[in-house]
């Protein structure tokens, strides 16, 4: 019944405060305040906001109040005697006892709404949600399909060469796609560094902890496309891997799972094609673009001392085995990873090949290509 | 209250000060030792606020102009460390070391040559912290909080620096911390007993064990970094079994203390401004007493509030919410004790009490903020945003560092027998009261907004914010160079102070001459 | 100084060193107070002693098997099955497909994490693949076992948990000389590990 009760208020205070916010005059503000969200419980966590919020003014007014009141009425000028006073243990005791049963008040409702937020048990899909530094990947359990999400948004824009984008910095290449009306669970982990996933319009906040899972549920009412953000330092570009997730009609969401199993199939048979340098070059230009351009420039001349330059590189122009292998090893001790995970074999092939091919290096070295079977040649193993 | 005083009269003028520069660097006397620490933390106060400009400089703007992520990132976190242990926290020990004695009626510290010591070694932490910009892989970049497993398996080279450094800062506090205590246990004035006084002399002795129960804590926390880091063990990597989530834990058992180590001796300090500008005796002197040891209590059972996004069990999550919404209490408290001082006194505004009052008004709203982010449903959409960052500015910067203003502007003139100029003070404090609240209240919407903590760049529509936070920060900056100014001017010369300075002022300093005799107290005052 | 000092400075002394080797002391502590409170996300890397953990009366209870490696650890990792539906109060195996596709002998730890993370001090295993570092050599693969139970104690909401199993590269971390592994942080320069930015 106290649970019932409880509730029945956080609705009411979530409505009350939805009405009074939504309306018109206040839509400026809106955009200064928390989101209200997608969801039941983000309604009632922006309830709650809103409830401490109001409790924390009215208690400002009053002390404030008495303070400004006391500043002007008691200068020296017009009070020249102060008064003696210097002790009240009723007051003490009042204003120890007043507030206290104020945060009970507070706290009831709190309670209330961290036991449902912490009510994970089953989801209808459940997803993983790794992150990585800097970007993240997601695998949809029941599915069996996974892809990783990076921040679409380019350099020329951060570097202010080109105006920016209206989703700077909160767009990505693969959004998170859901149904509306599902309960999703989400499983956080990380695969370097703490990260956190959060979804300010459902109100989901986790860290992700390499070696642990935390969970987070939600259902979303209201069909959208919804911007998060990386909420825990975990290196240089912290800012700069967003979370977007798109929340479309049950339909949409199968259509789109049948096309990313597809497009895994695909993916698979072109790896089996017999691929032109042409196409490998045209390919791997993109992938370049997105993966590689920060520190090996678009112009492939890397900055000196730091990252190398690709353009007129020895390994780059003669060693195809070294070039493959410091793709998919990555090079120890310094900052180049490895990219076996996330490129495919047919984007490794093609990026390969595109620097083999790009700047004058076809001329100058050998200009092999790599082809997608090579990659899978080069994952089996060594004997 | 503090006790009834016979006046001092003369001491005896045995030695002077030693001549020269080595004065400073063997003196073992507190009034040099507290001027020491005050224009150390001054300058670190300085230098991290250059930081912080270059933080504020680069989030100008949306996009990168500035910098690069990866300095900025070695910028916050070292804007965190040098405010936190280089300017804020030696401060107050300046403050201790120049006031404690005088206030109980001691000729000096307990215990002078380590008193000398816990200084000295302080400038050695911090150059070596500050050296590891020119290191190669550069300073620090994990943020003043350092979690595992980006401050250990990620950090670079320079993170060893860092180490042996926290631990000299550590030392140094650990020490100053068992003279302050010895001090005030052992060596006040026959007659003066415990309660009889001055609240700044309680809210350091209450600081001060704190000091000696987390210290040693975060040198543990550190330690064990460093054993993971060259020593092959595995307290925070799961890979070995071991946790980073272990690392939170320890660290904000340090961590959460640290902040109310922080902010008690502005507690003190407000009290003393607050009292004597009202020339009303200080509402409920043994309530406040009794607030100050209720938060410094409750201070060690709350950690984990900033802690909520790990995954910790409801039970735990449903505990720490309720410890932290408790600490308001007590807190309340103390904000009711002062307004009702100044209720039917007799006030007048003077540099220390602008600073005062816009502490217990900026202080509180501080405090409001932290109420929001204890609750722990909400705490999910405002942990690592600026709402964070807004909160911890507000009970920090017109929190502490206007305290310490206060107290600067307050007892100069007893420190250098010269009153400061009224006029240059009160600009200095409408510059930093608009800058500070220009900078620092935008954050609040920000963050609600949707903006996370520790980046340098930002989704356009939070630029506008942005902005205007910046040209707050540069004013407050700017307005620093104004204080100094001040400081200098007063130290070199101006209006001859009387011992009492202030009309209303209570307690056994302001029996002294202004400035006091290089030793004081040598045969202890009457108490009565 | 009056012994009333030298009494207040030895007892702050022995506080100091008090404090510091509570911190240490947090690191076991850290378990103990989880198993004692029941509070517990931490799954046990040994294998359970209790005999008597099986029941006929169990409720349904499905398991979803998640797997991750860390970091550029090049094991082709996955579970057998991804999701079984079990009994609690019954022991099951579950396998996980191993192999090292690499040239090089290979030592890996894997390391277990349950949500809802009060599932976990409910979750007992006779033989876990986790309890072990495991080794591969060049090209070799396997089926790892985990023989485990839920008691019949886990709490009745529960009606879904997800077991997952992160692998770690620990071939140069028993190494006596952390060297290697310092030295990559040597080398990054302040640019961390994939700088696509």
């Amino acid at each position: 019944m106290f649970k019932k009760a409880t509730t029945t208020i956080n609705k009411g205070l979530a409505a009350i405060f939805l009405s009074i916010f939504s309306s018109p005059s206040f839509a400026a503000w809106n955009d200064l305040n928390m989101t209200q969200g997608v969801t039941a419980i983000s309604k009632e966590v922006f309830g709650l906001h809103m409830l401490i919020f109001w409790i924390c003014v009215a208690i400002g007014i009053v002390v404030f109040g008495v303070m400004f009141y006391s500043m002007f009425a008691f200068t020296k000028k017009k009070n020249p005697n102060a008064s003696t006073f210097h002790e009240n243990t009723t007051l003490e005791l009042a204003w120890t006892i007043v507030p206290f049963l104020i945060l009970v008040l507070m706290a009831v409702p709190a309670s209330n709404t961290l036991i449902k937020i912490y009510d994970d048990t089953e989801g209808d899909i459940n997803i993983q949600v790794i992150g990585y530094q800097w970007k993240w990947e997601y695998r949809y359990l029941e599915d069996n399909i996974g892809f990783f999400s990076n921040l679409k948004t380019d350099l020329d824009e951060i570097y202010g060469r080109t105006p920016k984008g209206e989703h700077y910095l909160e767009e990505v290449d693969e959004p998170v796609v859901i149904p509306v009306g599902k309960k999703i669970r989400f499983l956080i982990t990380a695969n370097d560094v703490i990260h956190s996933w959060w979804m300010p319009d459902f109100a989901i906040k986790q860290d992700a902890i390499p070696g642990f899972i935390n969970t987070a549920w939600t259902i979303v009412d209201k069909p959208g496309t919804y911007r998060g953000k990386c909420t825990e330092l975990c290196g240089r570009s912290h800012g700069f891997m967003p979370v977007v997730v798109k929340v479309v009609p049950q339909e949409e969401y199968d259509l789109w799972i049948a096309s990313k199993k597809e497009a895994a199939l695909r993916m698979a048979e072109l790896t089996e094609k017999n691929w032109t340098a042409e196409e490998l070059v045209q390919r791997g230009e993109g992938i370049y673009q997105k993966n590689c351009v920060a520190c090996h420039q678009p112009n492939g001349a890397g900055i000196p001392g730091i990252f190398p330059a690709l353009a007129g590189s020895d390994i780059v122009l003669n060693n195809k085995s070294r070039h493959l292998e410091i793709l998919m090893e990555g090079v120890q001790g310094a900052a180049m990873a490895s990219y076996a995970k996330q490129l495919s074999e047919v984007d490794m092939a093609a990026v390969i090949t595109y620097t083999r091919r790009s700047w004058g290096n076809a001329e100058k070295g050998d200009g092999e290509i790599i082809v997608p079977k090579d990659i899978v040649e080069y994952k089996k193993p060594k004997v | 209250m503090s006790a009834v005083i016979e006046s001092q009269g003369h001491d005896d003028h045995h030695h002077g000060p030693a001549k020269g520069l080595t004065r400073w660097l063997y003196t073992t006397n507190h009034k040099d030792i507290g001027t020491l620490y005050l224009w150390f933390s001054f300058s670190m106060f300085l230098i991290g606020g250059a930081m912080a400009m270059v933080i504020r400089a680069e989030l100008f703007q949306p996009g990168m102009q500035i910098v690069e992520p990866e300095f900025y990132n070695q910028m916050l976190t070292l804007h965190g460390l040098i405010m936190v242990f280089g300017a804020v926290m030696p401060a107050f020990v300046g403050l201790a070391n120049w006031l404690i004695p005088m206030m109980v009626g001691a000729p000096d510290m307990a215990l002078p040559r380590m008193n000398n010591l816990s200084f000295w070694i302080l400038p050695v932490a911090f150059f070596i912290l500050l050296s590891s910009l020119f290191m190669e892989g550069g300073a620090p970049n994990f943020g003043w909080t350092f979690y595992a497993p980006l401050s250990t398996t990620y950090a670079p080279p320079s993170v060893t620096f860092f180490i042996f450094s926290v631990h000299i800062m550590g030392a140094s506090s650990i020490m100053g911390s068992i003279n302050v205590i010895v001090t005030i246990m052992n060596m006040r004035a026959p007659g003066m007993t415990l309660m009889k006084m001055p609240l700044f002399v309680w809210s350091w002795l209450i600081t001060a064990y704190l000091l000696i129960a987390v210290m040693p804590v975060l040198a543990g926390a550190v330690t064990m970094m460093l054993m993971d880091i060259h020593f092959g063990t595995s307290f925070f990597n799961a890979a070995g079994g071991g946790d980073p989530v272990l690392f939170q834990h320890i660290f904000w058992f340090f961590g959460h203390p640290e902040v109310y180590i922080m902010i008690l001796p502005a507690f003190g300090i407000t009290s003393h401004i607050i009292e004597t500008f009202s020339r009303k005796q200080l509402f409920g002197h043994t309530s406040m007493v009794w607030a100050m040891t209720s938060i410094a209590i409750l201070s060690f059972v709350v950690w984990a509030h900033h802690m909520f996004t790990v995954g910790l069990p409801l039970a735990a999550e449903l505990f720490f919410m309720w410890a932290t919404m408790l600490i308001a209490v007590p807190t309340g408290v103390k904000v009711f004790n002062w307004v009702t001082t100044m209720f039917k006194g007799s006030i007048t505004y003077e540099t220390p009490m602008l600073f005062a009052i816009s502490f217990v008004v900026l202080f509180t709203i501080g405090g409001f903020s932290g109420l929001m982010l204890a609750i722990t449903p909400a705490d999910f959409q405002y942990h690592d945003t600026y709402f964070v960052v807004a909160h911890f500015h507000y009970v920090l910067v017109p929190g502490a560092i206007f305290s310490i203003m206060a107290a600067v502007y307050y007892w100069i003139p007893k420190w250098t027998g010269n009153m400061y100029d009224e006029r240059l003070g009160r600009l200095h404090f409408w510059l930093s009261f608009i800058g500070v609240n220009v900078t620092f209240f935008p954050q609040h919407w920000i963050g609600l907004a949707g903006m996370p903590r520790r980046v340098p760049d930002y989704a356009l529509q939070f630029a506008d914010w942005n902005m205007v936070s910046s040209v707050g920060a540069f004013l407050f900056g700017a307005s620093q160079i104004l204080f100094l100014f001040i400081v200098i001017k007063t130290v070199m010369g101006g209006k001859k102070a009387t011992p009492e300075v202030w009309e209303g002022a209570r307690g056994l300093e302001w029996t002294l001459d202004s400035p006091p005799p290089y030793h004081t107290f040598t045969t202890p005052p009457k108490i009565s | 100084m009056n012994e009333g000092s030298k009494k207040t400075i030895r007892l702050l002394c022995f506080s100091v060193l008090g404090m510091f080797a509570f911190s240490f002391a947090l690191v076991p502590l850290y378990d103990v107070f989880c198993e004692v409170t029941g509070l517990n996300g931490k799954i046990a890397l040994s294998a359970t002693t209790n005999e008597n953990l099986e029941t006929e009366s169990g409720r349904n209870l499905s398991v979803q098997f998640v797997s991750h490696n860390n970091e550029q650890m090049p094991w082709v990792f996955r579970p057998s099955d991804s999701l079984i539906k079990i009994q609690t109060g019954e022991f099951h195996t579950a396998t996980f497909y191993v192999k090292n596709p690499t040239d090089k002998t290979m030592t890996a730890q894997a390391i277990p994490s349950v949500a809802p993370s009060n599932a976990a001090s409910h979750l007992k295993k006779l033989e876990c693949f986790c309890f072990e570092q495991q080794e591969l050599a060049p090209g070799e693969e396997a089926l790892l076992p985990v023989r485990l139970i839920f008691d019949d104690d886990l709490p009745e909401s529960i009606k879904s948990v997800v077991l997952s199993y992160t692998i770690f590269d620990v071939t140069d971390y028993n190494a006596i000389e952390m060297k290697e592994h310092h030295n990559a942080s040597d080398h990054h320069n302040g640019h961390e590990m994939e700088p696509s930015l």
